[in-house]
């Protein structure tokens, strides 16, 4: 198979995967949330409402779409599109299997990162274009939140990255499953690396308690509050996909991916391993979500400068220091 | 009243901003009139530092319907359902206050029932005020699509079986109508007192909940602590009453000091807090469902038979006629003090010739400009929703 034709495939399918996946979850956050408040959520559209996210999207599709008479129209027009597709241009270095990676890059960490951290850009676009004074200061916190929890990710994204020796997820957790999943195994660079990871991330795909961008009951919707139609639900699908591929990235960095019992002989087990942890993950994001309420921006400034910085970097001299010191990590 | 006088600095209200402008840019937000967390219509006009606020200046008036006016026109027993729509939160205590103005001027007495009544429906209606005051607040702190839901979600179900209650005794979930000059219109129904003591004992067991979502969380804590802080002689000059001024450490409430209904005949305790900020007045309202809930049970129990109503029964809409006197009642609403002042002699004697109410939500309001100054827009949307305005009050 042609790499071209390959990298075609795969990308077709994880895309596909990803928005399903999203769509999927927008549903089963509408229904766990229900349960949480005593209500029942979507019951109408399709088995269990199971259509309602389908049903929204054709709402949304059908709306006019507008931009703002003094917005910047390019701009505007060009921030959903960068939102959703740094997000899912994340998904291509995620091992699902030991096969089934879409472009196992060998600088894959920094990938992830990296375009990632493109999104803020896209929300930030998104404030400035709608020449709207609430879409700025959404915009304006998006920027601070990211100039901030960047560094963190970053930092604890390194750990699993010093103790491997490589910064291809597909031999990240090629390592964990020849050693231990790095959140348990060096318990302590491991485990408070990943959640700090947890919680930049969340913080990075805008999620309560961390979603002061567009921070509803005072910025009205943020920087989407100018948009409707498609454009804002590509906004929505972005955030969705972004915590997904998120989650998916967490589990391979720290939860050892597709490793677990049985998967060097049957690939697909591992598969079966990778979407339920990632899934976990998400859960865990939706059940924070719905139990808490956010943060006050300058709040979230303190608790990463003051907290998940200096404990990141010292997480990274740990895992230095457990290459050094104990023999057999490499 | 004692209150311990607290130098602090005071923001100036009326701060020129070209005093300002000079050496920071600031950015003029019109928070409001169409804003998710206004509570209704309310326009504060923000000018911003950053995200700092400079000086706020409110404009209330959006929901002016002219209701005073329109009192004048109308003859006393007329007015009972039109003062319902002021606070649509906790429309029990508007009738109340209206009539007992009028039986003051009319010299109405209230059979003991009635006041038992008055009393029971006054506590049943602090509770679902303040039931949906948490919600709300926990969703200005934590938005629409988040945790904030889920605690409102709660607060509702709960408020829900208040207004069921009601329901079942005057047959309106929300605008009842049940008050009338000498006392009550509908007697209670059958078994409604046992569904009463059930729901409060639900209500009560339920409560540590809603306390461990909002305020024992650390978030919710951080969010309101130190946030908004109004001093007790501040709040005194502006006449700021109820929940906001007990939290600010001034002891001040109407059931115990000048008792009404049947508050004489039971002790009131009366929840204070000395920080007076967002997390105070959060504490003070929890505490008063906790005491409103007992003060029920108490009512409920003592509930003397007799008639409930002393006043002659309604043949005519301008069968009370008065022509001289004035007379002003205060009566503590989950709000505060609402005061209804009343003179008499319009219409020929059937109608108030001036009739003003005395909204406990406007005075609150009133201390925007001095609290919000300094204050962060998050912290702006926790204050205002901390001072729990009914913008039907406010503005009449």
């Amino acid at each position: 198979m042609s790499a071209l034709l390959r990298g075609f495939v795969y990308g077709l399918l994880v895309v596909n995967a990803v928005l399903l996946t999203s769509a999927v979850n927008i549903w089963f956050e509408r229904k766990f949330s229900a349960r949480m408040q005593s209500r029942v959520g979507p019951t109408r559209v399709g088995p269990l409402g199971l259509l309602q996210p389908f049903a929204d999207v054709a709402k949304l599709m059908s709306k006019e779409d507008t931009v703002p008479a003094s917005g910047n129209r390019v701009l505007f027009t060009a921030a959903p599109l960068l939102a959703t597709v740094c997000a899912l241009a994340a998904a291509a270095v995620v091992p699902f299997t030991p096969d089934v990676v879409a472009a196992d890059l060998d600088v894959g960490v920094l990938w992830v990162l990296a375009v990632g951290s493109i999104t803020t850009i896209a929300i930030f676009m998104a404030g400035w274009a709608s020449n709207n004074k609430f879409a700025l200061l959404g915009g304006m916190r998006s920027i601070a939140q990211a100039v901030s929890y960047e560094v963190p990710l970053v930092l604890s994204a390194m750990v699993p990255v010093v103790l491997s020796g490589t910064m291809s997820l597909s031999g990240i957790v090629t390592w964990q499953s020849e050693h231990l999943w790095i959140a348990a195994w060096p318990l302590i660079p491991g485990l408070p690396a990943f959640v700090i990871f947890f919680l930049a991330m969340t913080a990075e795909a805008n999620r309560i308690p961390f979603d002061i961008p567009e921070a509803e009951s005072e910025l009205v919707a943020g920087v989407t509050t100018e948009y409707s139609g498609m454009k804002f639900a590509l906004f929505y699908v972005g955030e969705y996909a972004h915590t997904l591929v998120g989650s998916a990235i967490a589990s391979a960095l720290f939860l050892g991916g597709w490793s677990g019992p049985m998967a060097a002989t049957m690939p697909w087990l591992g598969l079966v391993y990778m979407v339920v942890k990632t899934l976990f993950l998400f859960f865990m994001i939706t059940w924070v979500r719905w139990s808490l309420v956010r943060f006050r921006s300058d709040q979230l400034l303190a608790i990463c400068w003051k907290w998940l910085v200096p404990i990141s970097v010292g997480l990274v001299l740990v895992a230095a220091l457990w290459v050094e010191l104990v023999p057999g990590v490499h | 009243m004692e209150v311990a006088l607290r130098k602090i600095q005071r923001p100036d209200p009326y701060l020129d901003i070209a005093d300002v402008e000079a050496d920071a840019e600031l950015m003029l937000l019109h928070l409001g009139p169409q804003h998710p967390s206004t509570h209704g219509v309310f326009r504060i006009d923000l000018y911003l530092d950053g995200e700092i606020i400079v000086k706020a200046v409110p404009f209330p008036g959006y929901l002016h319907r002219g209701v005073e006016k329109l009192c004048e026109r109308l003859t006393f027993v007329q007015q009972t359902p039109v003062v319902d729509k002021h606070d649509y939160v906790a429309p029990m205590t508007s009738e109340q206050a209206i009539n007992m103005a009028f039986e003051a001027l009319l010299k109405v007495e209230v059979p003991r029932r009635a006041r038992y009544l008055r009393s029971i429906f006054a506590e049943m209606q602090r509770i679902a005020s303040h039931l949906l005051w948490l919600g709300t607040f926990t969703l200005d702190l934590g938005g629409a699509m988040g945790g904030g839901t889920t605690l409102f979600m709660h607060c509702f179900r709960e408020r829900e079986t208040i207004l069921d209650l009601f329901e079942e005794v005057t047959g309106a979930r929300f605008h009842y109508n049940t008050h009338t000059i000498g006392g009550n219109r509908h007697d209670l129904t059958a078994g409604w007192a046992a569904k009463v003591k059930s729901a409060m004992d639900l209500i009560e067991s339920r409560l540590s909940e809603y306390v461990s979502m909002s305020y024992e969380n650390r978030i919710f804590r951080q969010r309101t602590s130190g946030v908004g802080v109004l001093d007790g002689a501040l709040a005194l000059e502006l006449g700021v009453s109820g929940p906001i001024l007990r939290a600010s450490g001034v002891d001040h409430d109407l059931r115990r000091d000048a008792p009404f209904h049947a508050y004489d005949e039971v002790e009131v305790k009366v929840a204070t807090a000395t920080e007076g900020d967002c997390l105070a007045r959060t504490k003070v309202r929890v505490e008063e469902l906790r005491e409103s809930i007992r003060l029920v049970r108490l009512f409920l129990d003592g509930l003397p038979e007799g008639p409930i109503n002393g006043g002659k029964p309604i043949k005519l809409a301008g069968q009370y006629k008065v022509n001289t006197g004035q007379v002003y009642v205060g009566i503590e609403t989950p709000r505060g003090e609402l005061g209804t002042y009343v003179i008499a002699g319009g219409e020929g004697g059937a109608s108030p010739y001036r009739l003003k109410f005395r909204a406990p939500s406007l005075h609150a309001l009133s201390t925007l400009p001095y609290v919000l100054p300094g204050a962060t827009l998050s912290d702006c949307v926790a204050i205002l929703g901390s001072l729990d305005p009914i913008m039907g009050e406010v503005d009449r």
